[in-house]
């Protein structure tokens, strides 16, 4: 509902408000730092920054790295901080809130951010904390020729759908393994666990406490579904991230796949694939469980925030500049960079996957303070049981004793 | 030679050390010695473009006062080193019990991660330091003799394994032993076998990174055992060639003893590099199958959102021990030499 | 009499070079096929349908209309300004293997010429410096750099990189004085030269080979740096490997690996000419270095 909401509000004020709006760069002659990742979206967010507000600034700093998540708390700690904004994401924001590091933009909001849509803000506790650009989640890719061939009937819209088309595909003779997956041990691995579990309507803590309950009878079946998915995965499966999955897709063997909404763009555009691919290759919303609701997604969006440890003039500057990017003119010049938030995105088809699993409710990725580590040891700990060596109950119990450890540490528990 | 002197020569290179090595390895193994102190966790309502969750923050004014008044944390002792993520005392005492034989023991053991590594980055060092040690000797001798015009190049070309960046290599590398790439598919072809993966075997992931860590280094020991080849004395080649020894009998009683400290010299820098293997594992993806203890390190530091100081510490002072009781038999010759230098 | 005897094809001689040939060929192999791949598309490089595409260029024909394509190249040097990261590598390994060397010389002498204890164990000292997992002690300079304003530029660097360079330095150059006889200086010492006189004048002169070895593996620790340079560098002081690494991509947004390539391809030619150059040097170099007597 929130996406077609938004896809609306954003074609109306292409026409009203964005014509109207000037840069306006607030207080003059400020220093505007930025750290960020180093992706397309991000570029064009900073570089209209650059172009609208570098004149008024005194300076007028990028820092586009692949290490910004390992620096950005060390670099924000010191008063005055490196940085004057931070570019986050989900993960990344509880990281530098765990250290007080974002200041509240409430007021700046309310100055600078007309232009903005109110589910652009993530709040927490009420505070606004960062202004959400773009939106990413990981969705179902098939193709539409070969789910033909074999005789699937319609989408597969439930995992046990997808594990029987899959069946169908090997049964057929067409594919021996017609799934890919991000798989590889780590992050990758975590991330498919938390959003199977998720789907089954799992929670990862105990309510209001940092105590891992995923060791559960949710747990268990989620680790069964993954483990009836992976049956039908490449066997290279604990290796592939999405470079890997994209590489199969694009030669034309998966027929079924769970990847990134971010790399639809690249998947549909015409290079390093065949017509017979991308013409069938139809992004749709993740899958639920059987008689469940909830597509097994997490949703991500990536965000400015503003330092804690700077002036209050040069954070106003900074946020002012950053948001003076955020504009339908921007979007519009950028349009499939990314699954933009802002007024003025034409969603094409590389955008379905996505909007379809965030309007079929799929959760956000968790915000808990204390998520990256139970991640972290999900990540590490559930190999054994996908190679086999150890049930779902003994993976599931040293995935809680990592956590414990690693949380005792940290202070959690 | 006098204090004073000795003082002066070495300052600039004892301060560098002093400040970016020593100074942090002490804070190193203080801070392996505290956890965080408990985080003040409040529950909050969070929303973003998708909707409001109820979840929990660090409420960070609480937690600053408890840190202001201990920076370094809790005090834990050596608590971190005994836990599940390093030598897990308690636990392999359970083990131990319950198991009704040691191969059942064995095999719980290799559920913790520290030992899990252990018994990958022993073996890979132990497994890859006499093959690098013993084939680099082996190139040199070929290229010593080569003609002049070929050395060059075949130096240069020998050197490609250790200049072409780790980062890019391993890519590609990765990519040429997938079922589908040049090598993968050779090997299929060889074994005649359409299943066959280097990447989905424990066996053959090992293998993959031990013939890795070889071509890898290989060229570092080629390049000293070559140099040392100019060195040897012609003089007692000629002699021995008169005397009647054969081609081999040269290299067994000649060759080899006079390379013999160079020797040890490589297999002291290797033992500690192949002891620290990290890249190798990254680059061909293979944590589902070996892990090493540098990995642990980068584990607790980067992976998760929180970095593990005390952790990444305490596996880092692992790490030290372990180079030192690999090398004290090296260690001890050097003493020697040293007393009987001076003696002189 | 000698040359006769080396000229002479025996089999050993024979198997000998079949066994270099061999080794080239393993060695050369993945370079000299990412050489060739870095004139093609990814879909070819890294194909997954087929991996003669690399050798063949089926969509490299299929996207740019020819055989080869100078895309990696063109992105890599001129979109992304790739050679700016060059010039930055170039200052930080030349001033790293500088220093590292002055510093290593100085210490490496005093080292061998001590006679007291605490010579022995400042070497044991290096070795468990040299012990010390690099990435740990990144993780905590971190803080203090920022606190002190010093992070993301290029002297900081070099220092830690001189620093961690340090103990392998210092080991090396000790070894190579050992094996300069003590009597040289120590006789020119007695015709009234002081330490620094004797180093100066008896020393200095005959050290190079030493040095210079010592100098190419400095160099090699430096150019390939990753650890530290990403973490310690703005964007705009970037060196080569981190940018390099940034042209990769992450779980989410797809890279371009192509221009990595290319900028890999690209960043060892000079090393070739660099090797062929210093050819003569750092062999006799090695010879004397690492050799104890």
């Amino acid at each position: 509902m929130i996406f077609k909401k938004l896809i609306l509000v954003g074609f109306i004020s292409l026409f009203f408000s964005s014509s109207l709006y000037a840069a306006d760069c607030g207080p003059n002659g400020q220093s505007i730092r930025i750290l960020a990742s180093d992706f397309p979206a991000i570029h064009a967010i900073a570089n209209a920054a650059e172009s609208n507000c570098a004149g008024s600034a005194s300076e007028f700093n990028r820092n586009h790295t692949t290490e910004a998540r390992q620096i950005m708390n060390a670099a924000q700690t010191p008063n005055p901080a490196e940085y004057t904004s931070v570019i986050v994401a989900n993960s990344t924001l509880v990281q530098l809130m765990n250290d007080g590091l974002v200041r509240p933009l409430d007021d700046l909001v309310e100055k600078y951010g007309g232009h903005l849509k109110s589910n652009q803000l993530i709040t927490v506790d009420g505070k606004i904390m960062a202004i959400a650009f773009m939106a990413n989640s990981q969705h179902m890719y098939y193709r539409t020729d070969i789910l033909e061939k074999s005789g699937v009937d319609g989408i597969p819209a439930t995992y046990d759908e997808v594990i029987s088309a899959a069946e169908k595909i090997r049964a057929a003779g067409i594919m021996e393994h017609p799934l890919v997956m991000n798989l590889k041990v780590g992050w990758n691995v975590g991330e498919v666990f938390n959003t199977i579990y998720l789907a089954h309507g799992g929670e990862f803590f105990k309510p209001g406490s940092a105590e891992a309950s995923i060791n559960n009878a949710k747990g268990v079946a989620a680790l069964e579904t993954m483990k009836a998915l992976v049956e039908y995965a490449h066997e290279d499966h604990l290796t592939q991230a999405s470079d890997d999955t994209q590489g199969l897709w694009e030669a034309g063997q998966a027929a079924i796949g769970f990847m990134w909404g971010s790399r639809g763009g690249v998947i549909l555009d015409n290079e390093g694939s065949s017509a017979e691919v991308t013409s069938n290759t139809v992004l749709s919303a993740a899958p639920t469980v059987t008689g469940g609701s909830i597509p097994g997604a997490t949703l991500w969006w990536d965000g400015i925030t503003i330092a804690t440890n700077v002036s209050d003039s040069e954070a106003e500057a900074t946020f002012a500049a950053l948001v003076s990017g955020m504009t339908s003119e921007m979007v519009a010049a950028n349009n499939d960079d990314a699954i933009w938030l802002i007024d003025g995105f034409k969603p094409g088809p590389a955008a379905a996957g996505v909007s379809a699993t965030a309007q079929g409710g799929a959760k956000s990725y968790p915000m808990f303070a204390q998520m990256g580590l139970l991640h972290n040891a999900l990540g590490a700990e559930l190999v054994d049981f996908l190679k086999g060596s150890e049930s779902a109950e003994q993976a599931l119990s040293d995935v809680e004793a990592v956590y414990e450890t690693a949380a005792k540490d940290a202070g959690y528990l | 030679m006098k204090h004073s002197t000795f003082l002066l020569f070495s300052l600039p290179s004892l301060s560098v050390m002093f400040l970016f090595i020593a100074i942090p390895i002490v804070s190193v193994f203080i801070q392996s010695l505290h956890i965080e102190h408990k985080q003040v966790i409040i529950v909050t309502e969070n929303c973003d473009p998708f909707g409001c969750e109820t979840t929990t923050s660090v409420d960070t004014e609480a937690s600053a006062k408890l840190k202001e008044k201990a920076p370094l944390g809790k005090f834990n002792g050596f608590k971190t080193y005994s836990n599940r993520m390093h030598f897990a005392f308690d636990e392999l005492g359970e083990a131990w019990k319950s198991s009704d034989s040691f191969t059942v023991f064995v095999k719980k053991l290799y559920n913790y991660p520290l030992y899990r590594a252990l018994s990958f980055t022993l073996t890979y060092t132990f497994i890859v330091t006499p093959f690098v040690l013993f084939l680099g000797f082996l190139v040199a001798v070929g290229v010593n003799n080569l003609p002049k015009m070929f050395k060059g190049p075949t130096i240069f070309a020998s050197l490609l394994p250790m200049i072409v960046t780790p980062l890019v290599g391993s890519l590609i590398l990765f990519w040429m032993v997938d079922g589908d790439g040049v090598i993968g598919a050779t090997l299929q072809k060889i074994f005649n076998d359409n299943s066959l993966s280097l990447k989905a075997s424990p066996v053959l992931t090992w293998i993959m990174l031990m013939v890795y860590g070889i071509w890898h280094l290989m060229p570092f020991s080629f390049i000293v055992f070559y140099a040392g080849l100019q060195t040897v004395p012609q003089e007692t080649i000629e002699a021995a060639t008169i005397d009647g020894a054969s081609k081999f009998q040269r290299i067994r009683h000649v060759v080899i003893p006079h390379l013999m400290p160079l020797a040890i010299f490589i297999t002291l820098i290797l033992l500690m590099d192949n002891f620290r293997v990290f890249e190798p594992i990254i680059g061909f993806k293979a944590e589902a199958h070996a892990t090493s203890i540098s990995w642990l390190i980068w584990n607790h530091l980067r992976e998760s959102a929180y970095p593990l100081y005390n952790a990444a510490g305490a596996t880092s002072m692992i790490t030290i021990f372990g180079v030192a009781i690999l090398l004290l038999p090296v260690l001890i010759r050097t003493w020697r030499d040293f007393k009987e230098k001076n003696k002189g | 009499m000698n040359t006769k005897i080396e000229n002479k094809l025996t089999p050993v001689r024979i198997i000998a070079f079949i066994f270099v040939a061999l080794w080239l060929v393993i060695a050369m192999f993945p370079f000299i096929w990412t050489l060739w791949g870095s004139f093609k598309v990814q879909a070819d490089f890294f194909s997954k349908a087929d991996w003669s595409n690399a050798i063949f260029g089926f969509h490299t024909e299929k996207q740019t209309g020819g055989f080869f394509t100078m895309g990696g190249y063109y992105g890599s040097w001129i979109e992304e300004e790739f050679w700016r990261a060059v010039i930055n590598t170039s200052i930080v390994v030349f001033f790293t293997v500088l220093i590292s060397l002055t510093f290593g010389t100085l210490g490496g002498y005093a080292l061998a010429r001590s006679t007291y204890r605490y010579a022995f164990w400042i070497l044991m000292a290096g070795l468990i410096f040299r012990a010390m997992p690099h990435m740990t002690l990144i993780s905590g300079y971190l803080q203090p750099f920022f606190a002190w304003n010093v992070w993301g530029i290029l002297p900081t660097t070099i220092i830690v990189l001189v620093a961690i360079n340090q103990p392998f330095t210092l080991w090396m150059l000790h070894s190579f004085f050992l094996n300069i006889p003590k009597d040289l200086d120590e006789s020119a010492m007695c015709d009234g030269c002081n330490r620094f006189q004797a180093f100066r004048y008896v020393i200095i002169p005959i050290m190079w080979p030493g040095v210079i070895t010592t100098g190419l593996f400095s160099f090699l620790l430096a150019y390939n740096d990753f650890t530290v340079t990403s973490m310690l560098l703005s964007d705009e002081n970037e060196t080569m490997i981190p940018a390099i690494a940034s042209f990769l991509g992450t779980v989410q947004e797809e890279g371009k690996v192509m221009y990595a390539v290319a900028a890999v391809v690209s960043a060892t030619a000079p090393l070739f000419f660099f090797v062929l150059f210093f050819q003569r040097q750092i062999v006799s170099g090695l010879t004397a270095g690492a050799v104890k007597g």
